[in-house]
């Protein structure tokens, strides 16, 4: 496995080796793909959120997830990549199957059994083959993604049936033979199978049902509905016409919003809430609601303009639209008034910031503010290093040892009152340099907002200067880095490269292939829903990747 | 640990169950517990575990001057020890060694670590089989969990213990670490009647079908993945072992008894203060847990190296500290961090005293320990990588002196690591990669 990880406070570059000419190129070429290996892993393990939807797609949106998964681990920038290279551990697995008998308990419980099972066995306290066949034509392609296969049906019967008689009760067998499914290799992960193509000898290509799967994860984040698996199993999805039809129809479908969701929630780097607390000595505002609340913001944001608006990506930086509740109001100061219902404080209103608002934009919002800053101060670099992997996928260089803190050991110093002038004396040594003017500039013009996502003008009673700096431009403000970022190739880029990762679990070669789906996504004036659609109907999304 | 009573028993609970319903069957308590010597079971003649337990905790000692003058027994112990004086006598301080980079680009706060505790270090970030991880391997499967994990901070990923298939995630719930541990599928050692739960069984014969699948779920797959589903069966085994475990009547065990439940559900701590709350809740936990042989390995992080942890009332957390707070002229070293260097060490202290606390026949669940005390940087304020210091507590049955301190200047840190793999038991002659390999443990050390 690879530890992933979050900013330092304080980088240093070590005084040997000077980093003054490490260039953004540089960097892009470090977030590149690692070098073509002859075997990496291809199957891609589900994510929470991905198993979360399979669930409640396979049964019911009442089936209750209990427990805590395996925290993720990030590669590439994703967790979906992570997905791919991650192994399973003793207690993640241990994890797995206590979630599994909490959801196969819930399957069977006398509240679902109705419903759930679809029939009433002959005897509730003995194995009833008929019935538990009936149930597991239905479930087992559907946990397992694949076409329905007899032998793989009998044998869960007979698993069932086996444990019905020994426990005495049909439903304890069935419960069971679920549990057993659910911690499965067949419904954890997802493969990505290659076969003959019938119709281009010589050459190969996805297994049907695997593109079904991919598909799916991708633009739904979830597992394919009895459409889909229809045409795997009829052929079409192996058609360009076939194919075409089904992006389409899952891209029509109101669903695609949770696929975007997923892919931004994965980009933004959002499962690093788990670890974020803020003091609330400090940040009486900043509360878990508010955490919670910060991320369905973005994501609101996110969606309203990139699935219902079809506007262009790098206007989710500047935007001055987004969606408020009552209590993210108050944490930014804005006077939202709800006249639709009253009492429900957490409703939340569409708001329009009026121009030239520091609050447009996603960077200021307290998703990006709150997570890249510790509990009870800002830190510049973090946000910065933050803006630089996640935004605009480059790489900064992790601070090597035996460095020497001297400039910013004195916050005593009256010269050193604020964030900005004590990294601004530890950047003044060429050592520190290299990787602070990579980070610094962009986050010190974020300043304006605390920790705790709050606005503030000043830092220990002086003025913040929240000027900054983005490939040599200076700007000003939230206002202009928003606008830096948007003017920066590297954005659209990142976001084309992060979805085609977040579908296939790889990150893109520098291809034609690739080239091509950039320039549709350049043509359409980068909308992300062209982006998808293209990366969905291309080959090289379905073609051996990693090689 | 099990005796052929034990399955004989267990067997014929099994065929009772299956005949028809289950049956209780009565075993004495304490009938026979230990032998004449108090140190093995009288019923198998098996010896008493020995455990280990590793403990983290973050930004080491803020400055090089903490390295006794003299090396062997009559050392002085140095201020940051102050608080472990009680156990001066049954701890000892290893000093000197560092981590090789051998070219690697040093990534603070984790290739110290990751060459301290696997023996390599690599510029891609791997970390795979840390010492309590191939310590667990070796000796974890005769207990219900091959190990136990936490940590206190709230983030699992701080966690520093890993097997092959990579780094284990911290429990980060005291609530949660109970309900494994002591709620269902556990059984009390010494209960008068052991009734093995039929539900357990029947699970167990379920899950043995996915194995049985193994041949064709691999048959498609390439050499990478084919290696990632072994990991899946590894781990499908320990869970299967977890049940089997359950099956089986526990030996009775004087020193095991079952701890309060845990309230505490884990949400991320900033304050130090509410993280020693913490601290103190798993240290407890694992304690039972030890001494109800539920696992004979733990491994404790107090928070990640770059930690937040911070004081009530003060933003600045004791990672920004190391970097930002200057020496005391008088004192010659940074008050602060020495502060939250002091919570952590009297709260190793008192875990300490907490093993100590439980008696196993002749000795105390701490002789039979080896509690291992490691860091990321040994002066984090230029985030170093040399002169780590290690401290261990408890002389894991007899197989390691202590009351020393082992000088080692110049020395690979890992040989610290080899040391304790082999005072565990663990058949290891070499260790490390590089210039971090060793072929012998620090001298001296073992018994």
């Amino acid at each position: 496995m690879k530890v992933i990880y979050r900013g330092s406070l304080v980088l240093a570059i070590a005084g040997a080796v000077s980093l003054a000419g490490i260039g953004l190129q540089t960097l892009a070429n470090a977030a590149s793909p690692a070098p073509a290996s002859a075997d990496t892993p291809t199957t891609l393990r589900l994510t929470p959120s991905q198993y979360r939807q399979s669930i409640s797609d396979v049964f019911d949106s009442s089936i209750k997830i209990n427990g805590r998964f395996e925290p993720e681990q990030r590669d590439q920038g994703l967790l979906a990549v992570g997905a791919r290279t991650e192994n399973f551990t003793d207690s993640g697995f241990e994890s797995y199957y206590h979630i599994a008998r909490g959801i196969a308990a819930q399957v069977v419980d006398t509240r679902h059994r109705a419903t759930l099972i679809g029939c009433t066995p002959k005897s509730a306290a003995s194995r009833d083959d008929q019935c538990a066949a009936s149930f597991f034509k239905r479930v087992v392609p559907a946990l397992y993604r694949q076409a329905l296969n007899e032998a793989e049906i009998a044998r869960s019967v007979e698993t069932a049936g086996k444990a019905a008689d020994q426990l005495h009760d049909f439903y304890s067998g069935v419960r069971l033979a679920l549990t057993e499914m659910l911690v499965s290799p067949k419904f954890l992960l997802r493969y990505r199978n290659m076969e003959a193509a019938a119709d281009r000898p010589g050459q190969e290509r996805i297994n049907a049902y695997d593109k079904a799967s991919q598909l799916s994860y991708f633009l739904w984040n979830s597992t394919p509905d009895a459409e889909l698996m229809r045409a795997a199993r009829d052929g079409e999805l192996n058609t360009q016409k076939g194919l075409e039809q089904q992006v389409d129809r899952l891209m029509q479908s109101p669903r695609v919003a949770d696929g975007v969701r997923g892919l931004f929630a994965d980009m933004f780097s959002f499962s690093d809430f788990e670890s974020v607390s803020k003091d609330p000595a400090f940040f009486p505002r900043y509360t878990l609601l508010i955490k919670e609340q910060a991320q369905e913001q973005t994501l609101r944001t996110v969606v309203d303009h990139v699935v219902n608006k079809h506007g262009d990506y790098r206007d989710i930086f500047t935007t001055p639209n987004t969606f408020l509740t009552m209590d993210l109001a108050a944490l930014y100061g804005v006077p939202v008034v709800d006249r639709t219902e009253n009492g429900q404080p957490q409703r939340w209103v569409t708001y329009k910031y009026e121009d030239g608002n520091v609050r447009s934009g996603i960077l200021s919002q307290a998703s990006f503010t709150t997570l890249w800053s510790p509990s009870a101060r800002t830190s510049a670099t973090s946000r910065g290093k933050a803006l630089r992997e996640h935004i605009l996928c480059q790489r900064v260089p992790p601070p090597p040892g035996n460095v020497e803190f001297k400039f910013v050991d004195d916050t005593g110093n009256p010269e050193f009152k604020t964030t900005r002038a004590r990294l601004e004396a530890h950047r003044s040594e060429a050592m520190c340099a290299g990787c602070h003017k990579l980070t610094d500039p962009m986050g010190l013009s974020l300043e304006n907002f605390n920790s705790g996502g709050e606005y503030r003008s000043t830092e220990n009673g002086v003025v913040i200067d929240a000027s900054g700096e983005l490939n040599g431009k200076p700007y000003q403000g939230p206002q202009g880095l928003a606008k830096a970022v948007h003017d920066d190739p590297a954005a659209t880029s990142c976001v084309a490269q992060r979805a085609f990762a977040f579908a296939t679990g790889y990150v893109p070669p520098k291809d034609d292939r690739w080239r091509q789906i950039e320039q549709t996504f350049s043509q359409s004036h980068y909308d992300v829903m062209a982006l998808l659609r293209a990366i969905a109907l291309s080959d090289l999304a379905y073609s051996r990747l990693g090689v | 640990m099990k005796s052929s009573l034990e399955n004989l028993s267990r067997r014929r609970v099994l065929r009772g169950m299956l005949a028809g319903g289950a049956v209780t069957v009565g075993l004495p308590i304490f009938d026979g517990l230990l032998n004449e010597n108090g140190n093995a079971f009288a019923a198998s003649g098996a010896p008493l575990p020995t455990r280990f337990a590793s403990w983290f905790w973050p930004c080491g000692f803020s400055e090089q001057d903490w390295a006794p003058k003299t090396a062997g027994r009559d050392y002085e112990l140095p201020r940051q020890l102050e608080a472990l004086k009680p156990f001066k006598e049954r701890l000892n301080l290893f000093s000197g060694s560092h981590v090789f980079l051998d070219g690697v680009a040093n990534q603070t706060h984790f290739t110290g670590v990751q060459g301290l505790m696997t023996g390599k270090v690599t510029s891609s970030g791997d970390y795979f089989n840390s010492v309590d991880g191939v310590i667990a391997d070796n000796i974890g499967s005769r207990s219900r969990f091959k190990s136990l994990v936490v940590v206190c901070d709230g983030d699992p990923k701080a966690s520093w213990s890993a097997f092959a298939s990579g780094k284990v995630p911290g429990e980060v719930s005291p609530m949660a670490l109970y309900t494994r541990i002591f709620g269902p599928g556990y059984s009390d050692p010494n209960a008068a009647t052991f009734v093995p739960d039929p539900e357990t069984m029947v699970t167990k014969s379920v899950l043995s079908g996915i194995s049985e699948q193994r041949a064709d779920l691999s048959k498609s797959l390439g050499a990478a993945d084919k290696q990632k589903l072994d990991y899946y069966f590894t781990a499908l085994r320990s869970l299967e072992q977890q049940l089997e475990i359950q099956l089986q009547k526990p030996s009775p065990l004087e020193a095991c008894s079952k701890p309060e439940e845990a309230k505490d559900d884990g949400h991320p701590l900033f304050l130090i203060e509410e993280g020693m709350v913490r601290h103190k809740l798993f240290c407890s936990l694992m304690t039972h847990a030890l001494a109800c042989d539920q696992t004979r390995v733990v491994n404790l992080a107090i928070t990640q190296g770059m930690t937040g942890l911070r004081r009530d009332g003060d933003p600045t957390s004791h990672h920004s500290y190391t970097h930002e707070e200057p020496v005391d002229p008088v004192l010659g070293y940074q008050v602060k961090v020495a502060w939250f260097q002091r919570q952590y060490f009297e709260n190793l202290r008192d875990y300490a005293a907490m093993l100590d606390s439980v008696k196993e026949g002749d000795k105390s669940l701490l002789d039979r320990s080896i509690l291992f005390a490691f860091t990321d940087h040994s002066a984090p304020r230029l985030h170093s990588i040399l002169n780590y210091p290690f401290i261990t507590i408890g002389n894991a049955n007899g197989a390691i002196k202590t009351g020393m301190h082992f000088s080692t200047p110049g020395d690979t840190a890992a040989r610290v690591t080899l040391t304790m793999q082999q005072a565990m038991g663990v058949h290891v002659s070499s260790w490390g990669a590089g210039s971090n390999q060793c072929n012998s443990p620090v001298s001296g050390v073992l018994t």
